[in-house]
């Protein structure tokens, strides 16, 4: 068997692991959080006697580990369950702010990753110039930011000062692809603001790394323009570290915004989670937890996987 | 004398003004009590109190002196960025070095681990462990450290795994050196660039993510001043154009950059580039 | 002797349940509403709320749930924009003894689905709220009824285990909506009520849709065409979304930007009294809380002038150390207000054989708008008279389950009640499951009891003053303040003359008071 393939076998083997070990960590942690569903639910106005009726109608009366592994037998039969809190549907409460999350994710992502690379190479390549410092200091300014505060400022200017885009997305289902960027395009900004300069940075201390090495040194004296040489020689050699800082930033996006989600009142996976966790709705949380989890193993893998295809020696080891 | 002199002239001047800011930073953090006008926490007039030679700042929203709680605030912030950061790259490197260097089951545990912890959202992670761990600045140090030290880790090990390979850490390991020889000697020279990189940025984020973690009402304990919490306690008022919260936000900013200079310059160094 | 509540139809300029009532109220005209007008969208952010909100009234414990509920769904009575009690689903209560209620239901009122309100409904609804499986959160409310039952085919007879003469304000709580029994002999919670308006999309934490009852049976009431109720949880978004015209109204408007916000034409700021409040409450059975010269020195040890400029911008009004508010009734003007006296306080700690005092507040950011800031301010307050109280911020995850009555000394918050007994009987009882100060007073206990049945005016209203002077002298919480219900809407659309103070947004029924321009 190719060695790739069967890293990739073995990877995902682990990775179904790894997201049981979430599981235990997440489970174990709600059940060491000060309160329940029923105490959280209620809040003010729980009383013992109430909370006795709550906890017995949702069966949290029965020891820990029946009600986890309730939880995983359901779970192995593609069942998520149902919201311990308003009963519904997980699958349904989850599936349109999945949706809406990947859709921010790649909106940022597509106009993140092309710039942060392009600016990565274009500042190691005039490294000391005023252009240089001119970028590293923009980037560094807003990357230095809270992000909660980049939205306040971006909304300031592009919907308070110039009326351009909304201040809050509220989306409807219906709305086309259009309406849908159109009302996006301030939280999708906030987060490139956010990640771009992280990405740009480990490009351009990656590429630098390398310009002394002999190869390199080799092209220049062959006669090769310097853009040549960083984008043919160079480049590819860095690809291990770039990689690994995108699929980081990658998963970020999909799994770091609820601050934009909570400012921009997006309606994505993060709100809900954090709102999940201090209801201790476990089951909600769970299944959030697993799907960014799961996000996160794929794009890690995805990026051992270019790197190891980027590296000869890494291919071909003893 | 003349040589350090020497040395000194042949620092870029981005660095220097890296360095001045630093060292400004360092003295103000160091001699708050005695170059702060004000008690870091004494009300002294009204709320919204203008720029004046008495207020150099203004007040903020509880009459307090804004110039005092940005001079206590340098104290207590970079303060914990610096442990937290330090904390969470030793950590981390030490836990990626291993991995690189001994590969196999130790590879695949701790690999497996860091990817249990990167894999759960930080907000949440955090909010879960300083719910469960109460938010005293040791818990808050040792949270955040704890889940940066995952990213530094996967950035470690990245490129330790590119050196592993090298020859001279074969003909290394051949010699019959130490792990702990080889990890410190070999890999970490080697692999320091782009960890200094990451260095100069995962120490700024140390604030963004205390002041992320004051959104959802954890983060530092009243009434001690840190600028992230500053931030957030007046950033409403930027969607009205008043400029207040810019004032901790840009001593963020400048401390970003000037740390990153720095760090730029070191790259450089270590690149053994001429230009 | 027989106490008679009747009350008719009657609009804004009503009068206070419990005087003698003129049943020709019934047919005069009702006040004109000023333009009111149909037609228009309003669309309103609130604040308190998730994605796994139900719409079952027994689990609603934020103003997305209360509003939308309100405006699907009828109580039997409610408290109008003028404050007082008014009928709504029933038409008029009576009782002999205080102990048992007659409610008449109104006639003719269909639920959305068509059924016609009968006393099953009410029954049932009701009950959802009693016995022993029942996990709604007002269970302690209703804990004094013994029986609900139907009085022929339009009123509802209720017996409680001792007299209350302020029950029928107990069934103007949010909890205690009108839902129809479907044909499978079970409650039906999917959103059908008597309301002004029919549910269109329920997306709870994201956006609800809701679609004017062109049958309702209410005059005067759900103007707009559409409503749409968003849940907006960041202050400072819901604030831009009033400014740039995204939203019309926002739940509650923060206190540093209403100058700000104030500047803009297109909006108007709402600032209304009530009785909403915090407590710095201590364990009074705990050391060294169980010193009255304690509880004395931390008492006089607060500026509370300097809270309410500070914290709250002037949107309050200085509290006693008592709940009662000065706008619900029986509150006592003449009981002398408590001032900030370091010296005082610094007597009451010698007294009680201290030179100083070092005690911890437990306090949340989301309690209120500015409680971490009162502790704060607290604190500077008290150090001249060598009290150190130090701010313990926990995290509003968990708060009321782990620290709430938890710790030692800690900052509770509580809402409007419409009349005392509610919250004497709730927060200072001695056997009250919220008793959060541990309060402990044998007089105080007596006078409460004797007040519920006592329907001489004059006397009740002496008892009621009498135990604002307990309170205020041997409670163990210290309340500083009643904090404005502080909102904002776009002069787009309009409300009559009065709102009321119970809630925010004309309480929690703007959805149906208001109207566009």
């Amino acid at each position: 068997m190719h060695p790739l393939i069967k890293l990739v076998i073995q990877r995902l083997a682990l990775g179904l692991l790894t997201l049981f070990v979430v599981s235990l960590v997440i489970f174990i942690s709600i059940e060491l959080l000060p309160g329940d569903v029923a105490q959280q639910v209620l809040g003010q106005s729980a009383t013992p006697e109430t909370l006795a009726a709550f906890r017995q109608k949702l069966g949290l009366d029965l020891p820990m580990h029946t009600r986890y592994l309730n939880w995983l037998g359901a779970i192995l039969q593609g069942d998520l369950g149902t919201s311990l809190i308003s009963g519904a549907s997980i699958t349904e409460l989850l599936s349109e702010r999945l949706y809406n999350t990947f859709f921010l994710a790649g909106f940022a992502a597509l106009i993140s990753v092309p710039l942060a690379v392009c600016l990565g190479v274009i500042t190691a390549l005039y490294r000391g110039t005023p252009l240089d410092r001119a970028i590293n200091i923009v980037s560094l300014t807003a990357i230095s930011v809270p992000e909660f505060f980049v939205a306040y400022i971006l909304v300031f200017i592009f919907s308070v000062e110039l009326a351009w885009f909304p201040s809050i997305t509220n989306l409807s289902h219906d709305a086309g692809l259009g309406e849908r960027l159109h009302r996006t395009f301030l939280p999708a900004l906030t987060l490139t603001l956010i990640v771009t300069a992280h990405m740009m940075r480990m490009t351009r201390a990656s590429l630098i790394n390398l310009l002394a090495l002999p190869y390199i040194e080799m092209a220049r004296l062959k006669g090769a323009s310097p853009a040549r040489t960083i984008v043919r020689h160079a480049l590819p050699n860095a690809i291990a570290p770039i990689v690994t800082v995108i699929a980081i930033n990658l998963a970020y996006l999909i799994v770091g915004v609820v601050i934009v989600e909570v400012v921009f009142v997006y309606p994505g996976l993060g709100q809900l989670l954090v709102d999940s966790v201090s209801k201790r709705d476990f089951t909600v949380v769970q299944a959030a937890c697993l799907i960014f989890s799961a996000t996160y193993i794929l794009f890690n893998l995805a990026s051992d996987l270019i790197s190891i295809a980027s590296n000869p020696r890494l291919m071909h080891r003893k | 004398m003349h040589a350090a002199l020497h040395e000194i002239r042949k620092i870029p001047p981005t660095a220097l003004f890296g360095m001045l800011v630093i060292t400004l930073y360092i003295i103000v953090a160091v001699f708050a009590p005695i170059l702060a006008p004000y008690g870091e926490s004494e009300i002294v007039a009204y709320e919204f109190e203008p720029w004046s030679s008495e207020y150099w700042l203004g007040t903020d929203s509880l009459g307090r002196d804004m110039a005092t709680r940005m001079i206590y605030g340098a104290r207590n912030t970079i303060g914990i960025a610096l442990i937290t950061t330090l904390l969470a790259f030793f950590i981390g490197c030490v836990a990626a070095f291993l991995s690189a260097t001994l590969q196999g089951w130790v590879d695949q545990v701790i690999s497996r681990a860091v990817d249990v912890v990167i894999s759960i959202p930080t907000l949440i992670f955090a909010l879960l462990l300083l719910t469960i761990l109460g938010t005293s600045v040791y818990s808050l140090i040792g949270v955040i450290a704890l889940i940066y030290s995952t990213f530094v880790f996967r950035i470690a090990r990245a490129v330790a795994m590119g050196i592993v390979v090298m020859d001279y850490v074969e003909a290394a390991r051949i010699r019959g050196e130490g792990l702990w020889w080889v990890m410190s000697r070999e890999i970490l020279p080697n692999a320091a660039p782009p960890l200094v990189a990451e260095f100069g940025l995962r120490f700024c984020f140390v604030f963004l993510t205390i002041s992320g973690l004051s959104f959802l009402g954890l983060g530092i304990q009243p009434p001690a001043a840190d600028w992230g919490s500053m931030v957030r306690e007046n950033a409403s008022l930027i969607t009205f154009g008043d400029l207040t919260p810019l004032i901790p936000a840009s001593a963020i900013g400048l401390l970003t950059v000037a740390v990153n200079f720095i760090v730029d310059w070191m790259l450089h160094k270590a690149s053994g580039l001429k230009d | 002797m027989t106490l008679k509540l009747l009350n008719g139809s009657i609009g804004r300029r009503g009068f206070l349940a419990g005087s003698a009532a003129a049943v020709g109220l019934a047919h005069m005209p009702l006040p004109l509403r000023a333009q009111a007008q149909k037609g228009g969208t309003f669309r309103l952010s609130v604040n308190q709320g998730g994605t796994t909100d139900t719409l079952n009234p027994a689990e609603a414990n934020g103003s997305q749930q209360i509003m939308v509920g309100w405006a699907l769904r009828n109580n039997l009575t409610e408290i109008g924009s003028d404050n007082a009690l008014h009928p709504e689903l029933a038409t008029s209560w009576s009782s002999d003894d205080a102990a048992t209620w007659i409610f008449q239901l109104r006639q003719g009122v269909t639920f959305h689905n068509g059924k016609s309100l009968s006393p099953e409904d009410v029954i049932a609804s009701l009950n959802l709220h009693r016995g022993e499986d029942s996990t709604s959160g007002a269970k302690s409310l209703l804990a004094g009824v013994t029986d609900i039952s139907a009085e022929g085919d339009s009123a509802v007879r209720i017996t409680l285990d001792a007299p209350n003469a302020d029950f029928p304000f107990i069934l103007s709580d949010y909890h205690f909506q009108i839902m129809p029994v479907g044909a499978d002999g079970l409650l039906d919670m999917s959103g059908v009520g008597t309301g002004g308006y029919t549910l269109a999309d329920w997306n709870p934490g994201i956006k609800t849709v809701l679609q004017r009852n062109p049958d309702y049976w209410k005059e005067n009431a759900a103007h707009f065409d559409t409503v749409e109720v968003l849940l907006i949880s960041d202050s400072a978004a819901a604030t831009t979304a009033l400014v740039t015209g995204e939203i019309d109204a926002v739940q509650s408007a923060e206190y540093r930007t209403l100058s700000q916000l104030g500047r803009d034409e297109n909006i108007a700021i709402e600032s209304i009294s009530g009785g909403f409040h915090p407590t710095f409450a201590m364990q009074s059975g705990v050391e060294p809380f169980n010193n009255r010269d304690v509880r004395l020195a931390l008492k006089y040890g607060v500026d509370r002038e300097a809270l309410v400029d500070r914290v709250l911008r002037g949107h309050g009004t200085v509290a006693n150390d008592h709940p009662i508010a000065p706008t619900m009734p029986y509150f006592d003007p003449s009981i002398e207000q408590r001032a900030y006296d370091p010296d005082r306080a610094k007597y009451h700690l010698t007294q009680a054989g201290l030179d100083n005092l070092s005690v911890s507040l437990s306090v949340s950011d989301s309690l209120f708008a500015g409680a971490v800031d009162a502790v704060t301010l607290y604190r500077e307050h008290a150090a001249p008279a060598g009290i150190d109280v130090q701010v313990a911020r926990e995290p509003g995850d968990g708060y009321w389950s782990d620290v709430w009555m938890k710790k030692p000394f800690f900052t509770g918050s509580w809402g409007a009640r419409p009349v005392p007994d509610m919250i004497f009987a709730t927060a200072y009882a001695q056997n009250a499951d919220w008793n959060e100060s541990q309060f402990n007073h044998d007089q105080f206990q007596q006078l409460m009891i004797a007040a519920r049945s006592e329907l001489d005016e004059a006397k009740r209203g002496q008892m009621y003053s009498d135990m604002q002077v307990i309170l205020r002298d041997e409670g163990g919480s210290v309340i500083p303040f009643f904090r404005n219900f502080v909102y904002a809407r776009r002069t787009g659309v309009a409300h009559s003359e009065n709102v009321a103070s119970n809630w925010s947004l004309d309480g929690y029924k703007a959805i149906e008071r208001w109207w566009a321009v």
